[in-house]
């Protein structure tokens, strides 16, 4: 079904009914897009991806134009590259040119665009606008002065996440994007996902930043400053200091916290254990007592808020784990602040995530006991990395370390936490021990891992047939909760993560990654769960200590105070 | 004025094409789009309700604002435009604090910006509550507002 046709003089083959735009990509001709996104339904609209049909003699857009026999195309053709430069001059003509002030500074489309484009002055002046930042969210700040309305955030909020919380309001020039009512983020259904984030061409949007609360902390002498970092930090930060996607920094990133001045570095990866203690236990108490099937994680942010706002009816299904930041959060000013002979109060709690949820979840109320919040500010990798160079860090020539004990010793599970179907798998590993006494014949579940929406798998444990499910992309997920909404699932453990892929994919994650680089952070994972000893939560030796001289048994009643909690149904504009 | 429930019912589709036209209907009946019709319009058609707001908002003929005791359509057509509108409607805005689309918080003006209402033998006109203001000035218009706020009073 191959034919080809004539792209700059060439012959180039072109697949049936494929688009334009894939087949110049193979041939190894880059042609720049702005609003179009790799796997989506082609919009058209920016016009950026304009080549020229020979044969017709029209700018036509390769990203929606299917290649068809006989096609004679110009992909840079003195018309073509001066009428996108027009496009790129006309995008400007109403931006703020703060270039110099902007989070996105060097990692901006529209910069490199511009730059690629050669554009040197400002031909076109139009009226700059004026809109408010919407500061509302607990996560993510929008700026629509910055915005070129590609729509990127809105297709992803609706295809991807299937949350919708923004769309195009008004017309012409007075289009903006916004929220239902055009009101705040944080009355929205919005979840914090922060996959608009990552599909921003510009600094319209970003996460809420936290980074000068934890320098004041920082400085504060009277103020013990701990922080902790997810099971995908040390597979991701690397890549912000141009080392190769998914190398493995986590010694040097434990380095480098301690010589800008955090007291104490933890691993979230310890508490990733403790969560599959928890919910392990859960699961099978759920199973024995014929409590309410299937069980669904916690340990994503983004999608409770969204079950709390568009399935209430299904929360009994939801664990009742605080996720591992909290339980480490929770731990450490419980357990470590009485080890330590530290007051709660002293001890500034921060966390370095993937994720923009997470800065959401830190502050929820159910998170606060006693005006004691588990964990006080949450960076994302980028704001890490930002940090790391305005202190002055050289990743480079720096000498590993080890993290702080207890709460920095991990099993080689909980760092699968970090991809889609790795929460499952630890959770797998620790049940079936719990269940027969044994430990799994093969610790390795293939059938949950990979980076597909939506995974599924029959787990035999001892006599038991355990249906366990997977989904990452919160549309994956809607589609899941009404088949259990309907009674047609017979599964009885799901593990949901909002971002496609798992946390890897997270939000807070480096910009512009591509799927080659969250691969590798993948592979990275499963490498070191290949290669370490410890592969089981429950043969972590920190977590069996702390259960031995604090938690009594998982789900025990110290536990249920400490690292359970509730949900409510979210009344929101949705 | 009918209730929501009962606009609803006319169209049983439930499906997006029906989006607009239950909107309009919407407004006819009460004058605006609440926020309350559309998170029901939203339940009734599956919709989210920024789709429906960014829907809405597109079109220059809805309002999310109720519709003031006196509400004042400012022709913004060809004719009105070549004899000094834009100038009207501005004065309009600053006199009343308000902009086309909004309502007064006293509940009394709303201001509509309308293409040819087919009077351009009058231009520039204003018509309040269907009455036809001809040839309204700068100055003249503060006087036509006096003039339904005392008869209000």
């Amino acid at each position: 079904m191959n034919f080809s046709i004539e792209v700059n003089n060439k012959k180039v083959e072109a697949l049936k009914g494929e688009k334009l735009l894939d087949t110049l990509n193979r041939a190894g001709i880059k042609v720049p897009t702005l609003c179009h996104m790799k796997d989506r339904f082609p919009s058209g609209a920016c016009r950026l991806c304009v080549v020229e049909d020979m044969n017709t003699g029209k700018l036509i857009t390769s990203c929606s134009f299917p290649a068809s026999e006989g096609m004679r195309i110009q992909t840079h053709s003195p018309r073509v590259v001066e009428s996108r430069k027009t496009i790129i001059e006309l995008l400007l003509a109403n931006h703020p040119d703060d270039c110099l002030y902007c989070t996105r500074n060097g990692n901006c489309e529209l910069q490199s665009l511009s730059d690629n484009l050669q554009v040197r002055e400002r031909r076109i002046t139009g009226r700059k606008s004026k809109n408010n930042m919407d500061l509302s969210s607990p996560s993510i700040v929008r700026d629509p002065d910055k915005c070129i309305l590609c729509g990127r955030c809105v297709r992803v909020c609706e295809e991807v996440m299937e949350v919708s919380a923004i769309d195009f309001i008004n017309r012409g020039s007075r289009t903006v994007i916004g929220t239902s009512f055009n009101q705040g983020l944080n009355t929205s259904s919005c979840v914090n996902c922060g996959q608009c984030i990552m599909v921003c061409p510009t600094g319209a949007l970003t996460e809420k930043k936290h980074y000068e609360e934890i320098k004041n902390a920082l400085a504060d002498k009277t103020k013990t400053v701990v922080i902790q970092y997810a099971p995908t930090i040390s597979v991701s930060l690397a890549e912000e200091f141009k080392m190769k996607p998914g190398t493995d920094i986590n010694r040097i990133m434990n380095a480098a916290l301690r010589k800008v001045g955090f007291d104490y570095v933890f691993d979230t990866t310890f508490s990733a254990d403790l969560t599959i203690m928890e919910e392990s236990a859960e699961l099978i108490q759920r199973v024995l007592n014929n409590g309410t099937l299937p069980m669904i994680t916690s340990c994503c942010p983004g999608w409770v808020k969204f079950a709390e706002e568009f399935f209430p009816d299904l929360l009994p299904h939801v664990s009742s784990c605080k996720s591992p930041q909290q339980m480490l959060g929770a731990v450490i000013k419980t357990y470590w602040a009485q080890k330590m002979n530290m007051a709660p109060a002293n001890i500034y709690s921060v966390a370095v995530m993937p994720c923009t949820a997470k800065k959401f979840e830190a502050q929820r109320e159910e998170m606060t006991t006693e005006g004691i919040t588990d964990v006080d500010a949450v960076l994302t990798t980028r704001e890490l990395a930002q940090f790391l160079k305005m202190l002055g860090v050289d990743m480079e020539n720096i000498e590993p370390e080890n993290a702080d004990s207890p709460h920095g010793f991990r099993s080689t599970a909980g760092k699968l936490f970090g991809a889609s179907g790795g929460v499952m798998e630890a959770a797998l590993r620790t049940a079936y021990f719990k269940i027969t006494g044994n430990e799994m014949p093969q610790l390795k579940v293939d059938q949950i891992r990979g980076l597909q929406g939506r995974k599924e798998a029959n787990i035999k444990v001892g006599d038991l047939e355990i249906g366990v499910a997977v989904v990452s992309g919160l549309a994956n997920a809607k589609k899941l909760m009404e088949e259990i909404r309907a009674g047609k699932s017979k599964v009885h453990f799901i593990e949901v993560m909002a971002c496609p892929g798992g946390c890897i994919n997270g939000g807070g994650q480096p910009i512009g990654a591509g799927e080659n680089a969250i691969k590798a952070r993948m592979k990275s994972l499963y490498d070191i769960d290949e290669q370490e000893a410890v592969r089981v939560s429950h043969k972590n030796p920190e977590i069996i200590e702390i259960y031995n001289e604090f938690l009594g048994e998982p789900c025990g009643h110290k536990s249920h105070e400490l690292l359970h909690t509730t949900y409510n149904k979210r009344d929101v504009l949705m | 004025m009918k209730a929501l429930n009962e606009i609803v019912k006319n169209y049983p589709g439930k499906t997006r094409d029906n989006l607009i036209p239950l909107l309009q209907e919407i407004q006819n009946n009460q004058g605006y789009l609440s926020k309350e019709s559309i998170v029901e319009v939203g339940k009734y058609l599956n919709l989210p309700t920024s789709k429906i707001f960014g829907v809405a908002t597109f079109y220059n003929q809805f309002r999310f604002q109720p519709l003031g005791k006196f509400h004042i359509q400012v022709c913004r057509g060809t004719a009105c435009h070549v004899l000094g509108s834009a100038t009207v409607l501005q004065e309009l805005e600053k006199h009343l604090h308000i902009k086309a689309g909004q309502t007064t918080r006293d509940g009394f003006f709303s201001i509509e910006v309308v293409a040819c209402i087919g009077a351009c033998g009058l231009a520039p006109v204003i018509c309040v509550n269907g009455n036809f203001h001809a040839g309204v000035t700068a100055t003249s218009i503060k006087e036509i507002i006096e003039k339904y706020k005392t008869q209000e009073a």
